[in-house]
């Protein structure tokens, strides 16, 4: 960790217009405008719904936000943090497999799981099912047990498929930190836990925190998982707000308080880091120091490593699993075959944009710095926060006034229309994928970019280089763990992706995950048990592809 | 370089003036909106093209129709909406996003009542909110209307789904228009009470709860008891069905809430004929058979015969009350339901 002094502050005084400042400013405007469309959504005419929320509802709402906020974000950062370290720095039973196993989860769908076990754990259920059989109990009030569809049971849910995104970020940050300073740590006669707690930790911490606020952000858009536990959020408010008043203003409204949430989120994130530049100093990289946990310890290892990747993966696939074999007749058909390639389609393509898109504002703001231009970027990735199907509404208000007012023009001067060209096209849900999910891949690719002593951009400037030609053979290489971590996270989260998919897209047009919602939200989980089981299926390639490089890619070691 | 920008500016103009065409390659079409599940209706359409030719192509949507087809505006792609509920017909007609269909057919087919007045939106079936109770734990008589679940004795004996969903909050709605505000604070207060849990799952989880003992009433719509009555994929859900009668509430009063299905002709078509064709052909005998024999719905075609298991559960007497009625005091029914949390 040293006070290196960032980029920006050197070239500022050469600041001009020029294409990287033009670019990245116009795309992040471009990327902006469905959520400044809800915003201004939240000025249209609309019957005042504060006074009847606020002496209802509202309190509830807020609540309940931020009790699932403060549970999942500490249970993700215990099970991400922790595995990561543990995986990391020790040698255990089954270690070499948690690593990328502890990622498996992240392929699950929320919706999915909560289906999963709502199905198992309910009364009609096997586990309740075989506790009246075992004590002879008859009717459900002789007894209590746990209700799953409860704040708890939504908390526990989300836990379970979010905390990849920590680990994932934190598991990497550690893999990036240097054996020295732990050693001098461990000289300085500090135990292996005061070492985590008072050198590692710190050194990934902004890793940490960007794990950590992309699952609060995910959590607090979720529709499905509260919606089917009936846990009152905001999320949940702004929907009741739109259907059950229709008043899509007032929606707007709530959105807009949600999306302050947020800004809140993200100024802590920006002031934990505040000037504080998390380089390394030293170049030295050894062999971890894989500390042999034996006995107990060990087992014990074992088992808080076992229990996400159980509960979260192997459990609810295998559910999966043995209703789709069931229902094998039902569940395999021409629409899931075809669902699956659109799938591929949109998440493939949208993974590409948006790490592209990220690379480039990234390495902007980098080069460029100012202010403005920070806070511009910062701002283009606040679509992750807003509920999917509201930010479906931002999106078509944007693509539709496009093509009419084109339209518009056309008609007056050349006298032909050219309709809709943008909206209700496959290029309209990519455009959304990539408004919804540039936080993953900018916050992924700027936090690895940060890291790059900006020495390293000097030298390479010195030599004649160009920026771009700097980029290109000195920063992308460098990154190439983060760029391909952007874009799997991209991947991954754009094949479960559901309500914009649903709102925006063409005629006649089926994704696994619109497939899969069809038939569970009727309760009918056997029907899309495979095409759920290719969501999650699909998402492990990249998943396991990823542990793969990522573990090749500390530096100093090819192969461990 | 300035012919570089010509030809690319050629090539992106091009592709723009193509791409509408492409997409509208096809000249015999019909362009749907659907807040109906395609599994539901699917076979509808699929009739349809086989005997019209016409080709239907959807996009099955709920929450964004309205807003998707307003702001689309007057080159929306969409000929005709297709929904479960009178909301979105209503708010649809209200911001003048409909067309008259001014259609003979239609008109005929389909009863003055269960159809827009200057015919913006048709209903196409109609589905009747009941009472399901156990069947022995319930003596008969026990419970003849809606405002009886609300009574002091019925606590801990009732389950029913989110009050903020939108079958309970048309059925309050219905009781707004009939007894005004008042009268509706109080049963929604009293039915809170009569709860045996926190509302959650659909209307088939609450017969479930009926099934299981944890209560002896729900509210539920009428084809739910058909589905889970014929549920060969799932056979449990015999059992629940077998476990309760239907009860059709308020015969002696206002009658039992019903709500429709429905369909209308954007303001925009482009297809106006075959938008049109599609309705009639959904309010035809076939369709109106089809939502009857395969949704276990009640047609709104008169003649038509019933489903022999809904016909079973004998005549009912349906509430009168204009569905536009229960449409315009829906936002007031959803803030009694917060008032009185409901759902907390």
């Amino acid at each position: 960790m040293t006070g290196g002094q960032s980029l920006s502050g050197r070239t500022r005084r050469h600041l001009k217009i020029d294409g990287w400042t033009l670019g990245t400013a116009a795309i992040s405007l471009a990327v902006m405008l469905p959520i400044l469309a809800v915003i201004l959504l939240a000025f249209s005419p609309g019957d005042d719904i504060w006074g009847h929320l606020s002496s209802t509802v509202l309190p509830l709402y807020v609540a309940n936000t931020v009790q699932l906020m403060i549970g999942v974000g500490c249970g993700t950062f215990l099970i991400g943090v922790g595995g990561a370290w543990l995986v990391t720095m020790y040698r255990f039973p089954g270690k070499a497999v948690f690593e990328w196993a502890l990622l498996l989860p992240m392929a699950m769908p929320a919706y999915v799981i909560a289906y999963v076990y709502t199905d198992i754990l309910e009364y009609a259920g096997p586990v309740q099912g075989a506790l009246r059989d075992l004590f002879g109990w008859t009717s459900v009030r002789q007894y209590w047990f746990p209700e799953i569809r409860s704040l708890g049971g939504a908390i526990s849910m989300m836990t379970l498929v979010l905390y990849p995104y920590v680990y994932l970020l934190s598991r990497a940050a550690f893999l990036e930190q240097s054996v020295g300073v732990l050693e001098a740590s461990r000289v300085l006669g500090r135990n292996q836990w005061q070492s985590f707690y008072s050198v590692a930790l710190p050194l990934a911490r902004p890793a940490i925190v960007i794990g950590i606020s992309l699952v609060l952000m995910e959590t607090l858009n979720d529709f499905g998982t509260v919606d089917f536990f009936a846990v009152y959020t905001l999320t949940l408010g702004i929907f009741d707000v739109w259907m059950n008043m229709s008043n899509i203003a007032g929606a707007a409204q709530l959105a807009s308080l949600m999306l302050l949430f947020v800004i809140a989120l993200v100024l802590v994130e920006r002031f934990s880091r505040h000037n504080k530049w998390f380089h390394q100093t030293t170049s030295t990289y050894k062999d971890l120091p894989g500390y042999e946990l034996v006995g107990m310890k060990g087992w014990l290892a074992l088992f808080v490593c076992s229990f996400p990747v159980l509960l979260g993966f192997i459990f609810p696939s295998g559910v999966l699993l043995t209703y789709a074999v069931t229902h094998f007749d039902r569940a395999v058909n021409a629409v899931v075959l075809e669902s699956a390639g659109n799938s591929l389609l949109l998440s493939g393509t949208a993974a590409v944009i948006a790490v592209l898109v990220a690379i480039f504002m990234a390495y902007g703001v980098r080069i460029k710095g100012g202010r403005a231009l920070k806070v511009l970027t910062r701002l283009a990735s606040m679509g992750y926060a807003v509920p999917g199907s509201v930010l479906a509404v931002g999106v078509i208000a944007v693509l539709a006034s496009l093509d009419n007012t084109i339209d518009d023009f056309m008609r007056q001067n050349f006298g032909f229309s050219t309709g809709l060209m943008f909206s209700g096209t496959i290029a309209a849900v990519i455009f959304a994928y990539l408004v919804r999910f540039l936080a993953l891949s900018f916050g992924t690719v700027e936090a690895s970019l940060t890291k790059i002593t900006p020495s390293m951009d000097g030298a390479a400037r010195t030599l004649g280089h160009g920026a771009f030609s700097t980029l290109r053979r000195v920063h992308m290489p460098l990154m190439r763990t983060s760029i391909l971590t952007a874009a799997m996270l991209v991947f991954v989260d754009g094949m479960k992706e559901l309500p914009l998919t649903i709102i925006l897209r063409p005629f006649n047009f089926q994704t696994l995950a619109t497939y899969v919602h069809q038939f569970a939200s009727d309760e009918q989980l056997g029907e899309a048990s495979l095409a759920a089981l290719t969501i999650v299926g699909t998402g492990i390639v990249p998943v396991i592809l990823l542990s793969y490089v990522i573990r090749k890619s500390r530096p100093g070691q090819e192969t461990r | 370089m300035r012919k570089t920008w010509k030809s690319a500016f050629t090539v992106i103009f091009g592709v723009m003036l193509a791409l509408p065409h492409l997409a509208q390659a096809a000249e015999n079409e019909v362009n749907l909106y659907s807040e109906r599940q395609s599994f539901l209706i699917d076979p509808l359409l699929k009739a349809f093209t086989k005997q019209t030719g016409i080709q239907v192509n959807a996009v099955y949507l709920k929450k964004g129709l309205f807003e998707r087809l307003r702001l689309e505006g007057r080159n929306s792609p969409a000929d005709a909406v297709l929904t479960n509920d009178i909301g979105i017909l209503y708010n649809l007609a209200k911001a003048d996003l409909l067309q008259a269909a001014n259609s003979p057919v239609l008109d005929s087919n389909i009863p003055p009542n269960l159809r827009h007045p200057d015919g913006l939106w048709y209903g196409l079936s109609l589905r009747a909110r009941v009472i399901y109770a156990h069947k022995d734990r319930v003596k008969p008589g026990e419970v003849t209307t809606y405002e009886d679940l609300a009574k002091p004795e019925m606590a801990g004996r009732v389950c029913t789904r989110s009050g903020k969903h939108i079958y309970n909050v048309s059925l309050l709605a219905s009781i707004i228009a009939a007894d005004g505000r008042e009268a509706a604070v109080a049963w929604a207060r009293g039915l809170k009470n009569s709860l045996a849990r926190r509302p959650q799952g659909n209307d088939r989880a609450q017969v479930k709860a009926v099934f299981e003992g944890l209560c002896d009433f729900s509210l539920g719509n009428t084809y739910y008891m058909g589905k889970m009555a014929t549920n060969e994929k799932e056979p449990e859900q015999k059992q629940w069905a077998n476990s309760v009668n239907i009860i059709f509430p308020n015969q002696q009063g206002r009658g039992t809430h019903v709500n429709i299905s429905g369909a209308g002709v954007t303001k925009h078509a482009k297809n106006k004929d075959n938008a049109v064709k599609l309705i009639e052909y959904l309010s035809g005998d076939t369709a109106q058979k089809q939502y009857a024999m395969g949704n276990f719905e009640y047609p709104v075609r008169a003649g038509i015969a019933l489903h022999p298991l809904v016909a079973s559960w004998g005549k009912f007497k349906a509430d009168t009350v204009s569905l536009s009625v229960i449409a315009e005091k829906r936002t007031e029914a959803s803030k009694i339901m917060d008032e009185v949390g409901f759902d907390q």
